[in-house]
């Protein structure tokens, strides 16, 4: 079972269209659209609706719901506060896109409902980017790959990165040129921009450091299923 | 004299005919700083209450207010109706299972529903918003609390008045016309305008 995420929106395009780009990156979640008004499909926040989606998408570990503008937020609250439970779903302060991405991938890897709302949360966050000098550490294992797939490090590659390394008791990082990011955060992945043809350095600490990049390098050289 | 089931239904009838006459006025308000719709979304809220206090009045003041509630909160479609229900939904637990209410107990709710609005919506004295008129509306309401149900309401109408006109010197502070700031000023915010609308509907049907 895995964390549910309910998407509110004004309008009932933008919420399915949100659903199907995350679901992409975590095709075991439940992922709940709540958009527009039921009755004529106007825009708006419909509240027997937001309160249906987040039923439909709570498989008994909790539910996260992002919300678009304004008075998205006071109804995905209202419709948390009528549940019989309402511990069981919290409403995140979130960029809708990148939060749901975020949030999607983080239930996909197991993550309890508060470490799913916190990745929702921090996706509007800069990108966690650092610039690269720290020469190689000690225990720190170091490896060269090049990536032969269409998209590079796009949105499903990357989600499917972070996924295979939530099993693995490893810190891992993601170097391309001058920069390098989380290799934990799709988000970070995604704003390294790494194409086809590009030469990535993963960089793997921990006790399993060396099983992480032996996964990573499994993924690169299968194109990520691609 | 208290205010009984039937009486909070038919004030509620009253505020849905003055909403339907006003729709157009607050669509205008809110197409200058918002996205039109204020008088539409409330318009259908109201018309479900009416329809749904066709089919049976509730036995309680608390359970008219909490059917009120429940139908703004999923007829309406934008901040006024989960704002409105809020304030309903309030108020209703405020009143409990009295059969009538008296003005004090008004009161009472007058302040749970201005709390409960600011709780969800987050806003302050001054944002531009309807608090802006339900603020003046408690502090009259409390003025009048010695006096009858109409009488606090009507001081209540008084107080909203004033302070929905408030609102047209503020820079907005939440919502759609927030992202205006400055330009929003000389505009009369129209959640506070069908506050207003709503308290007077109210008195005028108390008396």
């Amino acid at each position: 079972m895995t964390v549910g995420i309910v998407l509110v929106s004004h309008s009932a395009k933008l919420a399915e269209g949100l659903a199907e780009l995350a679901a992409q990156m975590a095709p075991e979640v439940r992922i709940a659209a709540a958009g527009g008004l039921s009755g004529d499909g106007g825009l708006g926040t419909d509240y027997d609706e937001v309160v249906a989606a987040t039923q439909r998408a709570d498989s008994g570990d909790g539910v996260v719901l992002l919300y678009d503008l304004g008075s998205a937020q006071m109804t995905a609250e209202l419709a948390v506060e009528s549940l019989a439970d309402p511990s069981a779903a919290v409403v995140v302060d979130a960029p809708l896109v990148e939060g749901a991405v975020a949030a999607a991938v983080a239930a996909q890897s197991g993550a309890d409902r508060k470490a799913v709302g916190e990745a929702a949360a921090s996706a509007g966050l800069a990108p966690d980017l650092a610039a690269v000098d720290a020469p190689a550490e000690e225990g720190v294992e170091e490896k060269e790959l090049t990536l032969n797939n269409d998209v590079g490090l796009h949105a499903r590659p990357a989600a499917v990165l972070v996924r295979s390394l939530a099993s693995f008791e490893a810190e891992v990082s993601v170097r391309l040129g001058e920069q390098e990011a989380d290799g934990h955060s799709v988000l970070a992945l995604m704003s390294l921009g790494a194409r086809q043809g590009d030469r990535i350095v993963v960089r793997a600490r921990g006790a399993q450091a060396a099983a992480a990049i032996a996964k990573i390098t499994e993924l690169v050289n299968t194109n990520f299923g691609e | 004299m208290g205010c009984s089931a039937e009486g909070f239904a038919a004030a509620l009838r009253s505020a849905a005919e003055v909403i339907a006459e006003h729709r157009a006025e607050l669509v205008d308000l809110d197409r200058a700083i918002g996205d039109a719709d204020h008088g539409e979304n409330l318009n259908r809220g109201f018309a479900a209450i009416v329809a749904a206090l066709d089919a049976g009045v509730p036995q309680t003041p608390a359970a008219v207010a909490k059917l009120a509630a429940t139908t703004l909160i999923s007829k309406v479609g934008g901040a006024a109706g989960p704002l409105y229900g809020t304030a309903f939904l309030r108020a209703s637990a405020k009143l409990g299972d009295a059969a009538e209410v008296d003005a004090g107990q008004l009161v009472e709710a007058l302040r749970a529903a201005l709390e409960g609005v600011q709780a969800r919506g987050k806003a302050v004295g001054g944002d531009a918003t309807m608090v802006d008129a339900l603020i003046p509306a408690l502090s009259a309401a409390e003025g009048a609390a010695g006096g009858s149900v109409a009488e606090v309401l009507t001081a209540a109408a008084g107080g909203a008045d004033r302070g929905a006109e408030s609102t047209v010197d503020l820079v907005p502070r939440k919502g759609r016309a927030s992202y205006l700031g400055e330009r929003a000023v000389g505009h009369l915010d129209p959640g506070a305008r069908s506050t207003a609308l709503l308290l007077r509907a109210f008195a005028e049907a108390a008396r």
